[in-house]
């Protein structure tokens, strides 16, 4: 029987990469002295399923290459090796040395061959320079052909306690000859009434009769009870000792495997788009659709014909709300399939850290918290890049170098502190430095430079701070290998938009900065208010709402130009027309008829003003950039459950829409926007 | 038809090994590790274990002998997956009760043939 190994290659390649991230952190880990045992049993665990997968699945170049590892990994685990810096670091390197191997094969692309010799060397100095070879260190008897065998098999009292079965290796044996003569030894059975039926009391003495049997197929037979019997074999007949018959059976692990498929290898995806989802996660939503199945059934008696009175009404209502409460609990597990612990983007973390403490010869800790915390895995692929600008933006630019560190007071080694968490239906991530903070001089000096501020403005410092994120904004005094190369902080906040997400930063000087990200949980649905202006249906993420008040005249306040803002408690919030912005006729212009929404984004907060709230609804977001083009102020549209479309308002892109348009007017003044 | 409990933490080894065993007739049902499968072997009576022996949360040497500690297990086949190089752990093994083992890296004839034997 044939069975084609390919069709687990994905599989074992998908689960290898994992392996090798498990691997790194804890090598990383183990780095930062933390040795204990279960972690290097952790590391020890990857390498060798990964031998054991490429081995099994024919990549012998990775099996030989991971065996050297493997030792070395084993010895580190009985506590036959010290674990130390150079151990470590050559471990990590044949990590990389394996995943850009495994990468190769997968792409169907040359192993870099220079490399993975290179880090062979390396392990195998450390070994010791003699390898134990493949760790077959019994030497194989000769096999000495014979006409037949007699084979004395005692086995010990225990023996059918492993579940082995003594009949079934006298089976194994007698398939082996010709013929064979089997005489039973019953003398040590004890008398009925002691015989424990568990124990094995009897023993054999078999002769087999042919020709190619070698000693080595007897041993084979009763390999797995070496150790549980006495087992002796002996030649029946001397003469005729030939050694001719080759001896190939034992070692069939190198035959099958070996065969490499080189054509068809270009045409697999690079990347893989599929993901594991636990298959509880998969029966929750068998279920629903079982209860949706019954549902449907129940509705559809009345599509058939039967006379409509007041009960089946009742009824019919009652199954809608059944049908309602499905579809949204079939709506959660599906989204809930697509959401992926935040540790899958964090795990890189550690080695960049690592790898940027020592090229700018900086003392970092690196703590991460909230690693279990689910987001959308569309998400988690898109936020990588910007997770790690910000990582390496505060690696390079906010901690300080040791020596700088202890002149101020502060602990030499640097902390960056990355977590993720759940807030009002947002993901929230933190990435925390125990820096210098933000220079409000350079950024002013450079902003007035580059023409992003006119000089007579004055700006809070959040305002500031916020500056960093324009285009063409890079404070780096020199432009380092890692940042400051001015495809900065602007494409991080656009990235982080595309996604429906924001990013502020907060910081003190000496103490450190904070960014922040924010994003919505899954970009496919989002919880919305309605609102209603003049004809027009918009819809404003609920997540971004504060509150919702009617407008009392007294709290008005017209500042310059044709801007105004409203007075919330102690806040002036600037009021911006919606109607206005967008070019659409409203039922009214008078403030006081309609109603203020105030909204949150970015540390901002504007008043909204609108003709009504309408509901409250979760709407499908569909992009408008795919289906039309990129809007200002605007994330993409829905169709509303009347067949309308609905546009979905990016209240973040709104704000900066907002204060284009009064800049046109005047420039903003310092504080217009309260924080 | 003989039921087959396979354990690997290792999901192509779990898939390789189910595709081949489920191909000869067997019925099979994975594993992720000593654990789970300790459960399941509690809940459900099988012909025949094969474990990997490297596992986290429970290790196949720990599941095998707690599995051989069942009354209902007293002689079921228990086979390990492990690798030449690991002899110490077949010794191991046995004195947890293991019946015998099958050196990684194995192909599917290789598995069929032995579990085969094993099955009568």
């Amino acid at each position: 029987m044939s069975i084609d190994l390919e069709q687990f290659h994905e599989t074992f390649f998908e689960e290898s990469f994992e392996g090798l991230d498990i691997m790194e952190s804890g090598l990383l880990e183990l780095e930062q002295g933390d040795v204990d045992l279960e972690n290097i049993n952790t590391i020890f665990r990857s390498a060798h399923s990964i031998k054991g997968g490429s081995g099994t699945f024919g990549f012998t170049a990775v099996a030989e290459f991971t065996h050297d590892m493997e030792t070395l990994l084993d010895q580190m685990r009985n506590g036959e090796r010290q674990v130390t810096e150079a151990v470590v670091e050559t471990l990590l390197g044949s990590v990389d040395v394996l995943r850009n191997m495994l990468n190769a094969i997968r792409d169907g692309s040359d192993i870099d061959v220079s490399s993975v010799a290179e880090v062979t060397v390396a392990i195998k100095a450390i070994l010791g320079e003699e390898s134990a070879g493949t760790g077959s260190t019994e030497t194989q008897v000769a096999a000495i052909p014979a006409k037949g065998w007699q084979v004395n098999f005692k086995p010990y009292i225990d023996i059918m306690k492993t579940g082995n079965d003594t009949v079934r290796l006298l089976r194994e044996l007698n398939s082996l000859a010709e013929s064979a003569e089997v005489t039973i030894n019953n003398d040590s059975l004890p008398l009925l009434s002691e015989l424990d039926p568990e124990d094995c009391h009897q023993s054999w003495s078999i002769n087999l009769i042919g020709n190619d049997i070698s000693e080595d197929d007897i041993r084979e037979v009763f390999a797995w009870v070496d150790d549980e019997c006495e087992l002796i074999i002996e030649s029946l007949a001397q003469d005729d000792s030939s050694v001719g018959s080759e001896h190939s059976d034992n070692d069939c692990r190198e035959t099958e495997p070996n065969k490499r498929k080189t054509d068809k290898r270009s045409n697999k995806p690079v990347e893989s788009s599929s993901i594991r989802v636990n298959i509880s996660k998969v029966d929750e939503l068998i279920n629903m659709v079982g209860e949706l199945v019954i549902t449907q059934s129940m509705l559809s008696r009345f599509g058939e014909g039967e006379e409509f009175n007041a009960s089946t009404i009742e009824k019919l209502k009652d199954g809608l709300a059944q049908l309602e409460g499905h579809t949204r609990e079939l709506q959660e597990s599906v989204m809930r399939i697509r959401m992926m612990p935040i540790s899958f983007a964090f795990q890189r973390f550690p080695r960049l850290v690592h790898d940027l403490s020592t090229t700018f010869d900086k003392k970092i800790e690196l703590v991460m918290t909230g690693e279990s915390t689910e987001l959308d895995k569309t998400v988690l692929e898109k936020i990588g890049d910007p997770l790690v600008h910000l990582v390496r933006n505060s690696l390079d630019h906010g901690i300080e170098s040791p020596q700088v560190r202890i002149e101020s007071g502060k602990s030499e080694t640097g902390v960056i502190e990355l977590s993720a968490f759940h807030q009002g239906g947002n993901i929230v991530i933190q990435i925390k430095d125990d820096g210098a903070g933000l220079n409000k001089d350079r950024i002013i000096t450079k902003a007035k430079e580059k023409g992003l501020v006119t000089k007579e403005e004055h700006l809070s410092d959040d305002q500031i701070y916020d500056l960093i994120f324009r285009p063409g904004f890079s404070t780096a005094d020199v432009v380092s290998d890692v940042s400051g190369r001015g495809v900065g902080m602007d494409v991080v906040r656009r990235n982080i938009r595309e996604l429906g997400g924001a990013v502020e930063v907060k910081s003190t000087a000496g103490e450190g900065s904070v960014f922040t990200i924010r994003l919505p949980l899954t970009l496919a649905i989002l919880d919305g208010q309605l609102v209603g202006i003049g004809n027009e249906t918009y819809i404003l993420p609920v997540i971004s709402i504060i509150e919702s008040l009617q407008v009392k005249t007294e709290n008005i306040n017209a500042v310059a130009g044709n801007s105004e803002v409203y007075r919330l408690r102690d806040e002036y919030i600037p009021i911006v027309r919606l109607y206005q912005i967008f070019g659409i006729k409203p039922i009214s212009t008078e403030l006081e008829s309609g109603l203020l929404v105030v909204v949150e984004a970015e540390g901002k907060k504007i008043a909204i003003y609108v003709d009504d709230l309408l509901g409250q609804q979760q709407v499908v977001i569909k992009s408008l950039e795919t289906n039309f083009k990129k809007i200002e102020g605007l994330s993409g549209a829905t169709i509303l459950g009347d067949g309308t479309v609905a546009l979905i308002i990016d209240i973040a892109g709104l704000i900066e829409l907002y204060q284009k348009d009064m800049a046109n007017v005047v420039p903003i003044k310092g504080g217009g926007l309260a924080a | 038809m003989a039921r087959i409990l396979a354990v690997d933490d290792s999901a192509s080894m779990r898939q390789m090994v189910t595709f081949t065993l489920k191909g000869a007739g067997y019925q099979v049902t994975e594993a992720a590790d000593g654990q789970e499968a300790l459960t399941k072997a509690k809940s459900q009576q099988f012909d025949l274990i094969i474990t990997d022996v490297n596992m986290p949360v429970m290790d196949g040497i720990t599941f095998i002998k707690n599995l051989r500690g069942e009354a209902n297990y007293k002689f079921t086949p228990m086979l390990m997956l492990t690798t030449e190089s690991a002899g110490d752990k077949k010794a191991q093994g046995k004195a947890a009760g293991a019946t015998g083992w099958i050196v990684k890296p194995f192909n599917p004839d290789q598995l069929l043939n032995t579990v085969k034997k094993v099955l009568g």
